[in-house]
């Protein structure tokens, strides 16, 4: 079977390359303009934070940056460094933006790499557990706790995460990626970045944990209605083994189209968690960019969030494939 | 300088705002216990102790480490560690020696001499020299977004041998001597700037100074590491080992790292001032509202003069007696300043007019004068309409409260509110606003932190801080320009007098709060106030209570 598609995956991989090229240089172009439109730019924010300014202080910012150059020309600019793989430097931090955003994107892959597992992995769980006693106690709790964890925005919930677990019980930081100058190696320091991220992960996923909980719910229950479940059933497999190999399976797949969706929705939600967290990912860094009308910075990072989207995408459409393999990868 | 402290990313902002009173909440049970932590003067004990590692917060991340040609309020926190100056001042604004060890004027204001420190050592292993000092002030002319106001007039930097330095000015510099700070005008390492860019130069990333602490690393994002410098030149200092400087952006986080005592010492106010009382009355935590003075924070109200119904002086004062002040200043700024009758700070002492009382609270003149001033109340109760805009730095209710109290006397106000970046845009270039309340610190010297706005040779469309509310006084000009360069300080306090006389009398603009910075301090820190400049000095004298 995985040899007959193979060819296919690759195809479906070629094609979506191919209309990722106008889709992200189309975006591109988009924000550059979007950001256009902000008042100010990096020049003006930097002679703002000085306190005191010169014209001559302002006017050397602005044509050292290249702001006091026709707009066009400014993209023009912009597109012929991206065609040399180069995404132009920060005014601000006065670095290659490759360079601050390589800094950056392991610490937020990583985070949303772990708040996604923590999304699926609790969510899937609930919503089994409240498919499997529909309209009973446990059902209607949880789907009251899900329905909280909907509704409350994440900063609010990592403030009161930081509350309990940090400030009252002392068990876990309020924020940061790792102990400062402890210089741990090995098994230590992966215990100690787990301790960090913990937090931050949890309360970006929390959102999340509702929507996988209630889908899973939903689909579970229809699923259960149907007549290969009923074979199954009949043909003697415990309860457990039909819900784990015939209907919890095929209720997955509407959970990971979501989950490949929620991809951007977590990059997004990385901002306001990153920032409440202290935690130095992308998110941060693009908050601090909008401030600093670091426009640089926050294209690179645009450009690299639709490139990872449309990466996720991709790789979503043959996970299904797997998943179920009615579905044809296109 | 006025990097805002509050955050003033939109959504964020205001979902905070929502957040905070929960957050008191939940965090009321944690404030039990603890003396209140007011008038907590650190006892500088006798006897200091070595070793220790300071957690120090600053609270955005800085985008260089040395204030050679960018003066963000990150960037001074942190530069002064590591690049030192020529002098440092003590509360009183007294110069103490840092690299200089004597100096000396002459009568006529237009020659300093230096002698500098000897055996001082660069953290690269290189002699510190006069040609340092005489290439950093070069550098600070040029490049410096205040230094090309400072030291306009230097026409030249002899060094006749390697520990003197003498500069020589055009016309008398009366400010130049308060201005040395580390912060203000550091003095850099000519072997590394010389040929580059200063504002490029590496040195930026990874500062090589004199200080007492050596740079280690800086993890963009999370964390900077300073080690003790064991060779500094001030022997048995510093008494810290390392200081681990960390950023968090956010305001909330702060109160809860400092709650969970993952930090030591942080300036600002780092927290709210509506948090300021609760984390300050945590056990072991204390505040200090010295160590703000070279700054000198003000909040202003500015008028644009181009607007007719502003150019008539009784509507002007007619605003001035609508506000109450002292209701301003405990509500918004939860008491944290003090009320201020003209521009100059009253913690400006030197410069202070002390005779001069707030124009006062007077509905009824208010309401009088508007009547004379021929804008009646119409029918829906209003007179007339004027825009606000707010420096986010005096944070959303500083502009509500105006609004809430100009509406008593029938001026309709439409307050809008921008982030930093947006509001410098919109008040500096765009200036479509009628009132504006600024947040301008007067920095040491009325010279360099008050002509600006009222000089009318400043009116410079999009320069930030510049005379945006077009005021233009022959009178204030003339004032402004003799002070600028009077090298007798009598004569020169006399100027600033008459300053503030005239323009209390024409009502060209409200200084209406002085306002505190407040550090929060860990009670075992030791000496983090010494100075006017508090926690953005060396931190040689900081020490930790075992």
């Amino acid at each position: 079977m995985t040899t007959r598609r193979l060819p296919r995956i690759l195809k479906a991989v070629r094609r979506t390359a191919l209309q990722a090229v106008p889709t992200v240089i189309g975006i591109l172009i988009l924000n550059f303009f979007l950001l256009r439109l902000t008042p100010g730019d990096a020049a003006d924010a930097l002679a703002g934070e000085a306190g005191a300014a010169t014209v001559e202080t302002l006017a050397a910012l602005k044509s050292k940056f290249g702001l006091d150059l026709p707009v066009l020309e400014q993209l023009g600019g912009y597109l012929s460094n991206l065609a040399h793989f180069s995404l132009g430097v920060s005014p601000r931090y006065n670095q290659p933006v490759a360079e601050l955003i390589a800094a950056r994107l392991p610490n937020t892959l990583s985070l949303m790499g772990l708040a996604l597992v923590f999304a699926l992995v609790i969510g899937i769980t609930l919503g089994a557990l409240m498919a499997s006693f529909a309209g009973r106690p446990t059902d209607r709790v949880l789907s009251v706790v899900a329905l909280l964890f909907y509704s409350i925005p994440s900063f609010w919930i990592g403030l009161m995460l930081i509350v309990l677990f940090s400030v009252k019980l002392g068990w876990l930081p309020t924020g940061g990626a790792e102990t400062i100058g402890a210089n741990l190696t090995g098994w230590e320091a992966v215990l100690d970045r787990a301790r960090y991220q913990i937090l931050p992960a949890l309360s970006l996923a929390l959102f999340y944990v509702a929507i996988y909980a209630r889908l899973t719910r939903d689909d579970m229950i229809e699923v259960r209605t149907q007549d290969h479940v009923r074979t199954a059933r009949a043909k003697g497999l415990s309860p457990f083994a039909v819900t784990r190999d015939h209907v919890l399976r095929n209720a997955l797949i509407p959970v990971t189209t979501m989950a490949g969706i929620h991809l951007a929705g977590l990059m997004g939600g990385a901002v306001v968690v990153e920032t409440v967290f202290s935690w130095p990912g992308l998110g941060r860094l693009a908050y601090e960019a909008v401030m600093g009308r670091d426009f640089h910075v926050l294209l690179g990072i645009l450009l690299l969030s639709s490139l990872l989207v449309v990466a996720v995408n991709a790789a979503i459409d043959i996970l299904q494939a797997w998943l179920d393999p009615r579905i044809e990868v296109r | 300088m006025a990097l805002p402290t509050t955050d003033t990313f939109p959504s964020l902002a205001s979902r905070r705002a929502a957040l905070k009173g929960l957050l008191a909440v939940a965090c009321v049970l944690g404030a039990a216990g603890g003396a209140p932590a007011w008038a907590a003067d650190p006892q500088p004990a006798p006897q200091p102790v070595r070793g220790g590692v300071l957690r120090f917060l600053v609270e955005h991340e800085p985008s260089t480490l040395v204030t050679i040609a960018h003066t963000a309020g990150p960037t001074q926190r942190v530069s002064p560690k590591v690049t030192e100056g020529l002098l440092t001042y003590d509360l009183d604004f007294n110069p103490k020696p840092a690299l200089a060890t004597e100096w000396s004027v002459s009568p006529d204001g237009l020659t300093y001499t230096f002698k500098l420190r000897e055996g001082v050592k660069w953290h690269d292993g290189r002699d510190f020299t006069a040609d340092d000092v005489a290439y950093s002030i070069q550098l600070l002319k040029e490049g410096h977004p205040r230094g090309r106001g400072t030291f306009a007039s230097v026409t030249a930097v002899e060094t006749p041998d390697p520990h003197t330095a003498i500069i020589r000015l055009s016309k008398p510099a009366p400010y130049l001597l308060t201005a040395l700070d580390a912060n203000e005008s550091p003095i850099v390492a000519k072997h590394i700037y010389e040929g580059t860019d200063p504002l490029t130069n590496k040195n930026g990333a990874a500062p090589i100074g004199t200080g007492p602490f050596i740079f280690k690393e800086w993890v963009r994002g999370s964390h900077i590491i300073l080690e003790r410098n064991p060779d500094y030149w001030d022997n048995g200092k510093p008494y810290l080992d390392r200081i681990v400087v960390r950023f968090i952006a956010d305001q909330s986080a702060r109160s809860a790292a400092f709650e969970a005592g993952e930090l030591d010492l942080a300036g600002g106010p780092p927290v709210p001032y509506a948090d300021l009382a609760r984390v300050s009355a945590l056990p072991g935590i204390g505040a200090e509202t010295r160590g703000y003075e070279y700054a000198g924070r003000m909040t202003q109200l500015y008028f644009n003069f181009e607007r007719p119904i502003l150019q008539d002086k009784r509507v002007r004062l007619a605003i001035a007696h609508a506000i109450d002040q002292q209701k301003l200043l405990d509500v918004v700024y939860y008491g944290y300043g003090k009320v201020a009758p003209s521009v100059i700070s009253p913690k400006l002492k030197a410069f202070f007019d002390p005779s001069l009382e707030p124009y006062g609270f007077d509905l009824k003149a208010a309401n009088r004068l508007l009547d004379e001033a021929g804008y009646p109340r119409k029918a829906d109760g209003t007179r007339f309409a004027l825009k606000l805009y707010a420096n986010p730095f005096n944070t959303q209710a500083s502009g509500d409260f105006v609004k809430q109290a100009l509406a008593k006397v029938g001026i309709a106000v439409d307050f809008q509110f921008f982030d930093f970046s947006t509001y410098i845009q919109k008040a500096y270039t765009g200036r479509d606003f009628d009132l504006t309340l600024e947040s301008l610190q007067n920095l040491f010297d009325p010279t360099l932190g008050v002509q600006r706005t009222l000089w009318s040779k400043n009116f410079r469309v999009g320069l930030p801080f510049s005379n945006a509310s077009h005021y233009a006084n022959p009178e204030v000009d003339r004032l402004l320009e003799a002070a600028a360069i009077e090298p007798d300080p009598a004569k020169r306090r006399q100027l600033w007098l008459d300053f503030q006389k005239v323009v209390y009398a024409d009502v060209a603009a409200l200084g209406l709060i002085a306002t505190d910075g407040v550090t929060i301090f860990n009670r075992k820190v030791k000496n983090h106030t010494i100075g006017v400049t508090g926690v953005d000095a060396s931190f040689a004298d900081v020490w930790i209570e075992k």
